[in-house]
């Protein structure tokens, strides 16, 4: 596959005294999504925010579209071009939704034609403008933000988790929603534990245990192959909800 | 996208909620009427509401810089009393080189005159903030015992250097003719000088609000201060944010110092380190990181003591101590408790 997206090799990350990432290589091609899976406590999250420059690694190479980018600030990879859903969403509970999505057009003013592409995507936002998003319900907060990630055009966004403690019928409107981003030629890499989300979205994926990745191939052969899924995952005890 | 799946409620912001959020405003009305019923006379509670007024708005001045400063990097600053001190010193030296603007009886002379001198002492401690945050704080980001030793040692140091360049002994600052006095209104005999310090305050305070709410570096304050990780992630350097806050919580201070020298009559170099006591108090009372909390914390700690100076003078500065205790029973993490990410 000529030259991927973004690429990390032996990348390691310590928080504090605690050796978390222990080698992650990980390729993300240009455009489509590539999934990244893994038991709790496997080292995703981690991954994402040693991307994003928030964990600095301590040893390895990242490259973001040819450029190093490992130990770069975060602000700096922002404008790279990497936007950013945290597990936690990040959502300014304090602000209202219009301006969660002013700040996050850094550009200054909108691309109207953009906002309505969004708006039409996740219709509360439309609906809440002008509340507080710590208003929101959970699945709300979740679409604020990806809309924020997405309001101005990026390369690569790393989403965690999106469908992490949502209603089935909420987990479905988003599962539609990032198909329909990724039609657009942005890069996603997502984190994602639902099964079923993940492989509805994946091209490819990359599975991870104890701060490795142990697995990389394509979402369609891991999708059909019960026995691979048991094997990387145990996931047919824990996912299948 | 099925929109009945995602449209169902705003959460409803339930009436226990808002109260619990509106609670807060009602203290400082409360408070002034319990004041009222204390004190009986209303000509005398009147005086001591404007004094208390006036006082918790100046406190406030010098608070709000300190506030949002720890809410937005998580820093323990201090060294925040060094720029009010400073800030007097500035302001007074002005004020003297213009005695003649001052001793002159038109309003419009003296009221230039304590502006140029608040412009000149917040430029001066904007400049020095600039210094402080590069020099002394930038080093220990994160280290809040270090935080702690080192601003502590800049106040000294900078106390020193009051010493230095106006001496060791206090000094006498003549308020401007047009502010020397009082007026009665409604029987209350009401001291000019508060009235203006009430004003300014006021006018700081809704100034620093709109800034707040309605600017785009406002906004990303207030994001910072709840998460901010996610503002770097967005593509903002929160450092550099934080930098100018730092130098506007500063300035803000120097002007509070000016304030509060015209409002005594008199500044020393420790008269910044000895405010803090007040001014931590009111942080704490209003939640670290809130400007609504700690602009209601400093109105009540104004009110209170002025009551209290006139109620039970010798409990006075414990009552405000006990306000705090009062405060942080009933809502452990301040008025308005600033949400974190993490
Ligand atoms: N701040 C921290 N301090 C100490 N250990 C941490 C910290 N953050 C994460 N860890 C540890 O690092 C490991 C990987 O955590 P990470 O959050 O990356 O996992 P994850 O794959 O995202 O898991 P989950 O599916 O539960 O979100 C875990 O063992 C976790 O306990
Ligand atoms: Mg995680």
């Amino acid at each position: 596959m000529a030259d991927p997206l973004l690429t990390l090799s032996g990348v390691h990350t310590h928080i504090g005294p605690y050796h978390i990432l222990q080698g992650v290589d990980l390729v993300v091609p240009r455009g489509g999504v590539s999934v990244l899976l893994g038991r709790n406590g496997a080292g995703k999250s981690t991954t994402l925010r040693t991307i994003m420059g928030l964990l600095k690694p301590s040893r390895g190479e990242i490259r973001f579209d040819g450029r190093l980018i490992g130990g770069t600030p975060t602000p700096a990879i922002s404008r790279a071009g990497i936007a950013y859903v945290p597990e936690n969403m990040g959502v300014f509970s304090d602000l209202t939704v219009g301006e969660n999505m002013q700040l996050a057009a850094t550009q200054g003013a909108f691309d109207a034609t953009r906002l309505s592409w969004i708006k039409a995507l996740f219709p509360p936002i439309a609906t809440f403008w002008e509340k507080p998003a710590g208003t929101l319900s959970g699945g709300q907060k979740q679409m604020l933000a990806v809309a924020r990630a997405i309001i101005e055009p990026r390369r690569l966004i790393l989403i965690d988790e999106p469908s992490k403690g949502l209603a089935p019928a909420i987990v479905t409107a988003m599962t539609r929603a990032l198909g329909e981003l990724k039609e657009t030629d942005t890069t996603i890499l997502l984190v994602e534990q639902n099964f079923a989300m993940a492989s509805a979205l994946g091209d490819t994926v990359s599975v991870m245990d104890d701060g490795r990745v142990v697995h990389a191939g394509d979402m369609a052969e891991l999708s059909g192959d019960a026995g691979m899924q048991e094997r990387l995952m145990g996931l047919s005890l824990e996912v299948h909800q | 996208m099925s929109e009945t799946a995602i449209r169902p409620k705003l959460v409803a912001a339930s009436a226990g909620d808002r109260l619990r959020k509106a609670a807060p405003l009602l203290l400082a009305p409360v408070m002034a009427l319990a004041g009222l019923i204390a004190i009986a006379d209303p000509a005398t509670w009147l005086t001591l509401t404007v004094a208390g007024l006036a006082m918790g708005l100046m406190i406030f001045i010098m608070a709000s810089g300190l506030t949002v400063v720890f809410g937005l990097m998580d820093v323990i600053n201090f060294g925040h009393g060094a720029f009010v001190s400073v800030g007097a010193f500035v302001g007074f030296t002005v004020l003297a080189w213009l005695a003649g603007w001052t001793e002159n009886p038109a309003v419009i002379m003296n009221l230039a005159a304590v502006f140029l001198a608040i412009l000149a002492s917040m430029a001066v401690t904007g400049v020095l903030g600039l210094a402080f945050e590069r020099v002394i704080v930038a080093p220990v980001y994160g280290h809040h015992l270090k935080q702690i030793l080192v601003t502590m040692g800049g106040l000294i140091v900078a106390q020193q250097l009051i010493h230095v360049v106006w001496g060791p002994d206090a000094i006498h600052v003549a308020r401007p003719q047009s502010l020397r006095g009082s007026v009665i209104v409604f029987d209350a005999v009401i001291e000019k000088y508060r009235l203006f310090a009430v004003a300014i305050g006021l006018v700081l305070f809704l100034g620093m609000r709109h800034v707040l709410r309605s600017t785009k570096v406002g906004l990303l304050v207030r994001a910072g201060v709840e998460n901010g990780e996610m503002v770097e992630a967005l593509g903002y350097r929160i450092r550099r944010l934080f930098l100018v806050v730092f130098m506007v919580g500063s300035a803000l201070a120097g002007l509070g110092g000016v304030m509060w020298g015209l409002y005594n009559e008199t500044i020393t170099a420790h008269m910044g380190s000895d405010l803090m006591v007040l001014v931590f108090i009111v942080v704490i009372i209003g939640g670290l990181g809130s400007i609504e909390g700690c602009f209601i914390g400093a109105l009540l700690v104004g009110l209170l003591s002025n009551y209290m100076t006139f109620l039970a003078p010798k409990v006075a500065l414990v009552s405000t101590i006990a306000l705090m205790v009062g405060v942080l029973m009933w809502r452990p993490e301040g008025l308005y408790p600033v949400v974190k990410a993490k």
